[in-house]
C-alpha cells in the first residue's frame, strides 16, 4: 500500500494510524470492531424477537389475525426495496476499493434515496395503522375478528416496537450516509483509505438483515389461517 | 495477525446476481405464505430468511474474505443469540410439566 512509506518516521495518514503496522491489520481491526458492535445490536433484536416468538406462541391465533391485517403487498415492496438500497451500498464500497470518488457519492445518494422511500412507506403504513385504530394505547383500539383484544395489542406492541426500532436504525443510517457523502465530496477518500464507507456498509447491511426476519415474522407467518 | 485477504473485489455481476436471488426470494416467500402448509409455514419462511441473511452477510457483507478472527466473533455471537433464545423458550414452553403450584 502507499501508506507503507508513512509506516516508519514521521506523520502518520488516516489509512495508517501510528499504532498500527501496517494498514491492512487497521483494516481489519476496524472490521472487527464492527462486527463486535453489531453483535450487540444482534443481542438488542434478539430479545425482541425473544418476546415476540413466546407470545405468538401463547396466542398463535389472535397473531394470525392481526398479522393478516398487515398490508403484505406494501410489505414486500418495502422489503425489495431496502434490499436495493443493500446492492447500492455494496456498489459504494465496491467503488471505494477502486477509488472512484463519484461513484461512491453516486450509490451513497442512491442508498440514501431508497432508504428514505423505505421510511417513507412505513411512515404510511403506520398512518394506516392509527386510522385503523390498531395502534396499541388509542382508546378506540379494535381488532376485527377477535374477541381477545389484549393480545391484540400485544401484537401490535410488538409491530410498532420492533419495527419502530428498526426504523430508528434506518434514520441512524440515514444520517451516517449523509456524512458519508459530504465527507466524499471532500475528497477524503481513496483506494488506501474508504474504511468509514466499509464499515457503514456492514452497518446498513445488518439493518436489512433484521428486516429481512422481520417481515416474515411479521407479515407472513400464518397468512393461510384466518379466513 | 494480518492477513492480505483483505482486498478482493467482487465484479458487479456477481453483486447483482445476489440481488436478483435475494428479489426473487421476498416474491417466493410473500407466495408460498398464502399456501396452507401447516406448521411448515413457519420452517419455510425462516429457512428463507436464512438463506437471504447468508446471502447478505457472505457476499454484501464480504464475510467470504473476512479473517479468521472475525467470523470467530460473528459465529460466537450467533452462539449467544442461539443462548438467549433456546434458553428462554425452553423455559416457557416446559413450565407446565411439573405442575408445581404458583407457576
Amino acid at each position: 500500500m502507499a501508506s507503507e512509506a508513512h509506516a516508519h518516521g514521521h506523520g502518520e495518514t488516516l489509512a495508517l494510524r501510528e499504532q498500527f503496522d501496517t494498514a491492512y491489520q487497521q483494516r481489519d481491526a476496524s472490521t472487527l470492531g464492527m462486527w463486535i458492535f453489531l453483535i450487540t445490536e444482534v443481542m438488542f433484536f434478539g430479545g425482541m424477537f425473544a418476546a415476540y416468538t413466546i407470545y405468538r406462541s401463547a396466542y398463535p391465533t389472535v397473531f394470525a389475525i392481526a398479522s393478516a391485517s398487515l398490508n403484505v403487498t406494501i410489505g414486500a415492496i418495502n422489503t425489495c426495496v431496502l434490499l436495493l438500497s443493500s446492492f447500492t451500498m455494496v456498489m459504494a464500497v465496491r467503488a471505494g476499493q477502486l477509488g472512484q470518488r463519484k461513484l461512491i457519492i453516486f450509490f451513497l445518494i442512491l442508498t440514501l434515496f431508497f432508504g428514505c422511500i423505505f421510511l417513507g412507506v412505513k411512515a404510511y403504513e403506520w398512518t394506516e395503522k392509527y386510522e385503523e385504530h390498531h395502534m396499541p394505547g388509542q382508546a378506540a383500539f379494535h381488532l376485527e375478528g377477535t374477541d381477545l383484544q389484549g393480545p391484540a395489542k400485544l401484537f401490535f406492541s410488538l409491530y410498532f416496537a420492533m419495527t419502530g426500532l428498526h426504523a430508528m436504525h434506518m434514520v441512524v443510517g440515514v444520517g451516517i450516509l449523509t456524512f458519508l457523502i459530504l465527507e466524499t465530496r471532500k475528497g477524503r477518500y481513496s483506494t488506501e483509505y474508504y474504511t468509514p464507507v466499509d464499515i457503514s456498509g456492514l452497518y446498513w447491511h445488518f439493518v436489512d438483515v433484521v428486516w429481512i426476519f422481520l417481515f416474515p415474522l411479521l407479515y407472513l407467518i400464518d397468512r393461510h389461517l384466518p379466513k | 495477525m494480518s492477513s492480505q485477504t483483505s482486498e478482493h473485489i467482487d465484479s458487479v455481476k456477481t453483486y447483482a446476481a445476489v440481488l436478483v436471488t435475494l428479489l426473487a426470494l421476498t416474491v417466493i416467500t410473500t407466495l408460498v405464505a398464502f399456501v396452507d402448509l401447516g406448521n411448515f409455514s413457519v420452517v419455510v419462511a425462516l429457512a428463507i430468511a436464512v438463506t437471504k441473511m447468508l446471502l447478505v452477510a457472505l457476499f454484501f457483507m464480504h464475510v467470504r474474505y473476512s479473517t479468521k478472527l472475525t467470523r470467530l466473533v460473528i459465529v460466537g455471537g450467533l452462539l449467544w443469540l442461539a443462548i438467549l433464545l433456546l434458553l428462554t423458550l425452553s423455559d416457557f414452553f416446559t413450565r407446565g410439566w411439573l405442575g408445581t403450584p404458583g407457576r
